[in-house]
C-alpha cells in the first residue's frame, strides 16, 4: 500500500489498488466478464437445443406439453420477484443501510428458495409420469395412436432428447440459483454490521449482477421449454 | 562460452549485486507460505513446476509411442494400450502443458511487473485457478492410473460415450475442472490490463507480450466454456445412457464435433498467441532496436484472436459439411494467415540493420520463426480443401501441428524462460551450455517430425500402432530424432535446477532490455516495484540508449 496517502486507506481497499474507485472498476469488470463466460457457457446447451428443435419440431412440442405451464408461470414471477429484491438490496448498500441490505437479501434467498422448491415439485411430477431421461422414461407415452412401432421409437427418442436438454438447462439453472444463495449468505452477517456504505458495496453489486444474469437465463429458458407449440385441448 | 563472450551492449553479469535484500523468494521459506501465496510471482514458480511435471510425464507417453512405431509390427505394445498412450499424450500436452505454459508461467509473472501493478486484479482467484489446476489434474491422474481414456484428446462420439470402455468419465471431470483454472487466468489478465496500468502505460505503450496474452485471455475467457459444457454433455450422455450426439438414439455426432472444435481451434491460437508475445519482446531486445510496426504486430494478436474464432469448421471438411460452409471456412482460414504473416515479417525486419546478439533466448526466436513458418504455410495446405481430403487424418496433420506447437510455442516458452530466468531467480543460467541444448532441442525435433510430413504425404494413417512395411525407414529417422528431442530438453532442466545456486547474480537487468520488469531488482519484492512506476517513453526504445552510450 502507498504510503503518500493523506487520508488513511479504506479499510476494504486490498493492497494492490490505489483507490476503491480502481478496486470496484476492476471488480465489475471481472463480474461482467465472468458472465460473458457464462453466457458462452450457456450458450452451448442453447446451441443444442435450437438443433434439435429445428430437426424435431414434432417432439419438442409433445415434451413441452408434459411441462406444468402454472407451475412455470408462477416460477417466472417468482424469480423476477427476487430480481427486484435484489435490486433492492444493491440500493440499500448504496444507501448504507446495513440492515436493509441484510432483509433484502434475506428477502431474495426466499423467492429463490421458493423458486426451486416449486422447481422440485415438477420434476417430482416429471418422475411420476416417467420422463426421466434414461433412468425412468416411458416410450410408450410418447406414441400417437396408429403410429408404426419403429417411428414411435423413434418419436420417443426425440421426446427423451427434449427432457434432457430440459433437465440439463434447468438444472444447471437451478445449480447457478444454489450458490448465488450460498454466497448471499456469507455476506449476511457483514451487512447487517454495516459493512457495506456509500464508499463501498461492491461485493454486493457484483452479486447483484450475477443474480440478475442467473434471472435472464430463466427468461430465456422458460418460453424455450413451457411455451413450445400451440395447445389444443389434450 | 560464458556471458562474458557476448557482443559489448550486454554488461557481463557482476558480482557487484548481492542478494541480500528482501525480494519475493526469501521474504519467506515455510509451506504454507508458498501454497497459501497470493502472490502473482510465487504462483507462477507454483505452475512452473506442475507443468513441468506434465511435460515430463506427457513426454513420457511420446517416448512410448515413438518406440513401438519404430518397427512396422505392433511388438512394445498392444493396440489398446497404444490408443491410450496417444489420447493420453495428447491430453498432457494440451490441456496441462502447451495452454497453461507461457500464460500461466510466464503471464503470471510479467503481466503485472510489465504494467507496473502490484499484483494481478484477483490474487486470491489466481491461487484457485493453480488449486483447480492441481485437482483437475489430480483426478486425470487418477483416470489414468485407473485404466486410462482411449478416445484420442478429442473425445467423438459416439464412440467416447457408447463403445469406449476406458476412464471417460473421469478424465472428462478433470478436464472440466482444469477449463476453470483457465477461465479465471484469462479473466484475471483482462482485468488487469484494463484496470491496473501504470500512470502513462497507454495501450499503445503496452509491451507486444502484454497485447499476445490480452488477446489470448479473450479466447480463454470466451472459449473456454464451450468445451466445458460439451465435454459435460458427453459426460451426461455416457452415464445416463442417452443420444446427446449418438446417432442411434436421434442425436447428432457433427453438432459435438461444431462445438468442440468452437474451443479447440481457437484453443490453438491461445497456445500460440503468447509465444508469439515471447518472440517480439526477445527479437526487438536483441536486436537492439524497437520492434518493426508494432501496431500491426499488436492488432494482428487481436486479428488472430478474432479470427480464430471462424475457422472451426476447418476440422470437419469430410465429416459431412456442406461443400459451401466448406468453402467459407477454407477461405477463412486462409484468412489467419494474413495476421501470422505479419508478425513473421515484422520481427524479420526488426532484426534488419540490428545488432543482433545470438543468445540463447534470440536463438529460440529464430527457431521459432522458422519452424512456425514451416508449420503455418503447411497449415494452409490443410485449410485447402482438396488437399485436405488427401492429408486428413494422415501423419501429414501430426507433424504440421508439432510443427506449430513444438517447433512454435515450445520454442518460445523455452526462450521465454531463459530470456526471464534472470528476473524470475535472480541468477543467469549457464549461457554456453544453454546454446548447445538449444541446437539440441533444433536438430531432434527437426528430425523428429520432418519425416512425418513426408509419411503423411505418402498417406501413413495417423492413431495405429501398425503401419506398412514400406514407412520403417522414415519412422525409425523419427524415434531418433525423438530421443535426441527428450534428451535435448533434460539439459534445460538440470541447469536451470544446478544456476539457483551456483551462476552468478543477474542484477536488474542483465540484458540491457526495456520495459517494467527490467527496471525492478532481480528477483522483484513481493509488490514488484519499491516505488510505483510511471510510464514517460515508448516501448522498445532502444535507440536512444544506445546513442547515450555511444557519445
Amino acid at each position: 500500500m502507498s504510503t503518500d496517502h493523506a487520508a488513511p486507506a479504506h479499510s476494504a481497499l486490498r493492497h494492490h489498488f490505489d483507490t476503491l474507485d480502481q478496486q470496484r472498476d476492476a471488480s465489475l469488470l471481472g463480474m461482467w466478464a465472468f458472465l460473458v463466460t457464462e453466457v458462452l457457457f450457456f450458450g452451448g446447451l442453447f446451441l443444442a437445443y435450437t438443433i434439435y428443435r429445428m430437426s424435431y419440431p414434432a417432439a419438442f412440442a409433445a415434451g413441452s406439453h408434459h411441462l406444468n405451464i402454472v407451475l412455470g408461470c408462477i416460477n417466472t414471477a417468482v424469480l423476477i420477484g427476487s430480481s427486484l429484491t435484489m435490486a433492492l438490496a444493491v440500493f440499500a448498500a448504496q444507501q448504507g443501510n446495513g440492515r436493509n441490505v441484510a432483509r433484502f437479501l434475506l428477502a431474495t434467498m426466499f423467492l429463490g428458495t421458493m423458486f426451486l422448491g416449486i422447481k422440485a415439485i415438477e420434476w417430482t411430477h416429471d418422475y411420476e409420469e416417467s420422463l426421466i431421461p434414461g433412468l425412468a422414461f416411458d416410450a410408450k407415452i410418447w406414441a400417437h395412436e396408429g403410429m408404426p412401432p419403429l417411428e414411435a421409437k423413434q418419436f420417443a427418442g426425440e421426446g427423451e432428447l427434449f427432457f434432457v436438454l430440459y433437465f440439463s438447462m434447468t438444472g444447471l439453472h437451478g445449480a447457478h440459483m444454489i450458490i448465488g444463495m450460498a454466497v448471499m449468505a456469507f455476506y449476511l452477517r457483514p451487512a447487517w454490521h454495516g459493512r457495506y456504505s456509500r464508499d463501498y458495496y461492491t461485493p454486493i453489486e457484483g452479486l447483484g449482477l450475477y443474480w440478475h444474469f442467473v434471472d435472464v437465463v430463466w427468461i430465456f429458458l422458460f418460453p424455450l421449454f413451457y411455451l413450445v407449440g400451440t395447445r389444443g385441448s389434450h | 562460452m560464458s556471458t562474458a563472450a557476448i557482443d559489448s551492449p550486454i554488461p557481463p553479469a557482476e558480482p557487484r549485486f548481492t542478494a541480500s535484500r528482501v525480494n519475493y523468494l526469501n521474504v519467506d521459506f515455510g509451506v504454507r507460505s508458498w501454497l497459501l501465496t497470493t502472490d502473482h510471482k510465487r504462483i507462477a514458480i507454483l505452475y512452473l513446476a506442475s507443468i513441468t511435471l506434465m511435460f515430463v510425464l506427457g513426454g513420457a507417453f511420446a517416448v512410448m509411442i515413438r518406440l513401438e512405431l519404430m518397427t512396422p509390427e505392433g511388438d512394445v505394445l498392444q493396440a489398446d494400450t497404444y490408443n491410450k498412450l496417444f489420447t493420453m499424450h495428447g491430453i498432457m500436452m494440451i490441456f496441462f502443458f502447451l495452454i497453461p505454459s507461457v500464460p500461466a508461467v510466464l503471464g503470471n509473472f510479467l503481466v503485472p511487473i510489465m504494467i507496473g501493478a502490484k499484483d494481478l486484479a484477483f490474487p486470491r482467484i489466481n491461487l484457485l485457478s493453480w488449486y483447480l489446476y492441481i485437482i483437475g489434474g489430480l483426478i486425470t491422474f487418477w483416470a489414468i492410473l485407473a485404466g486410462g481414456v482411449d478416445t484420442g484428446w478429442t473425445f467423438y462420439p459416439p464412440y467416447s460415450t457408447r463403445y469406449s470402455y476406458s476412464q471417460v468419465v473421469a478424465t472428462i471431470v478433470g478436464l472440466f475442472i482444469t477449463g476453470f483454472s483457465s477461465i479465471f487466468t484469462g479473466l484475471n489478465f483482462v482485468v488487469t490490463v484494463h484496470r491496473m496500468r501504470a500512470p502513462g502505460l497507454t495501450w499503445f505503450r503496452l509491451p507486444l507480450f502484454i497485447w499476445a496474452m490480452y488477446a489470448a485471455s479473450l479466447i480463454m475467457l470466451l472459449g473456454t466454456p464451450v468445451v466445458a459444457i460439451t465435454l459435460a454433455l458427453v459426460a451426461v450422455e455416457r452415464i445416463v445412457g442417452v443420444g446427446i450426439f449418438n446417432p442411434a438414439l436421434g442425436g447428432d455426432p457433427v453438432l459435438f464435433q461444431h462445438m468442440f472444435w468452437f474451443y479447440s481451434h481457437p484453443a490453438v491460437y491461445i497456445m500460440i498467441l503468447p509465444g508469439m508475445g515471447v518472440i517480439s519482446e526477445v527479437v526487438s531486445c536483441f536486436s537492439r532496436k524497437a520492434i518493426f510496426g508494432y501496431h500491426l504486430v499488436a492488432f494482428s494478436s487481436m486479428a488472430i484472436a478474432v479470427l480464430g474464432f471462424l475457422v472451426w469448421g476447418h476440422h470437419m471438411f469430410t465429416s459431412g459439411e456442406s461443400v459451401y460452409v466448406a468453402m467459407i471456412f477454407s477461405f477463412l482460414s486462409f484468412l489467419v494467415a494474413i495476421p501470422s504473416a505479419i508478425k513473421v515479417f515484422n520481427w524479420t525486419a526488426t532484426l534488419y540493420k540490428g545488432s543482433v546478439l545470438l543468445t540463447t533466448p534470440m536463438l529460440y526466436a529464430f527457431g521459432f520463426i522458422g519452424l512456425f513458418t514451416i508449420g503455418g504455410l503447411t497449415g494452409l495446405m490443410l485449410a485447402a480443401l482438396g488437399l485436405d481430403i488427401h492429408f486428413h487424418d494422415t501423419y501429414f496433420v501430426v507433424a504440421h501441428f508439432h510443427y506449430v506447437m513444438v517447433g512454435g510455442m515450445v520454442m518460445a516458452y523455452m526462450g521465454g524462460l531463459h530470456f526471464w530466468w534472470p528476473k524470475i531467480s535472480g541468477r543467469m543460467y549457464p549461457e554456453g551450455i544453454a546454446k548447445v541444448a538449444m541446437v539440441i532441442i533444433f536438430v531432434g525435433f527437426n528430425m523428429t517430425f520432418l519425416p512425418q510430413f513426408v509419411l503423411g504425404h505418402l498417406g501413413m494413417p495417423r492413431r495405429y500402432h501398425t503401419y506398412a512395411d514400406e514407412f520403417q525407414i522414415l519412422n525409425v529417422m523419427s524415434t531418433a530424432g525423438a530421443s535426441i528431442l527428450g534428451a535435448g530438453f533434460f539439459i534445460p532442466l538440470l541447469y536451470f535446477l544446478w544456476s539457483l545456486k551456483y551462476s552468478p547474480l543477474a542484477g536488474p537487468n542483465p540484458w540491457g532490455a526495456t520495459g517494467l520488469e527490467w527496471q525492478t531488482p532481480s528477483p522483484p519484492p513481493t509488490f514488484n516495484f519499491d516505488k510505483p512506476p510511471i510510464v514517460t517513453d515508448e516501448p522498445y526504445a532502444y535507440a536512444p540508449k544506445e546513442d547515450a552510450r555511444v557519445h
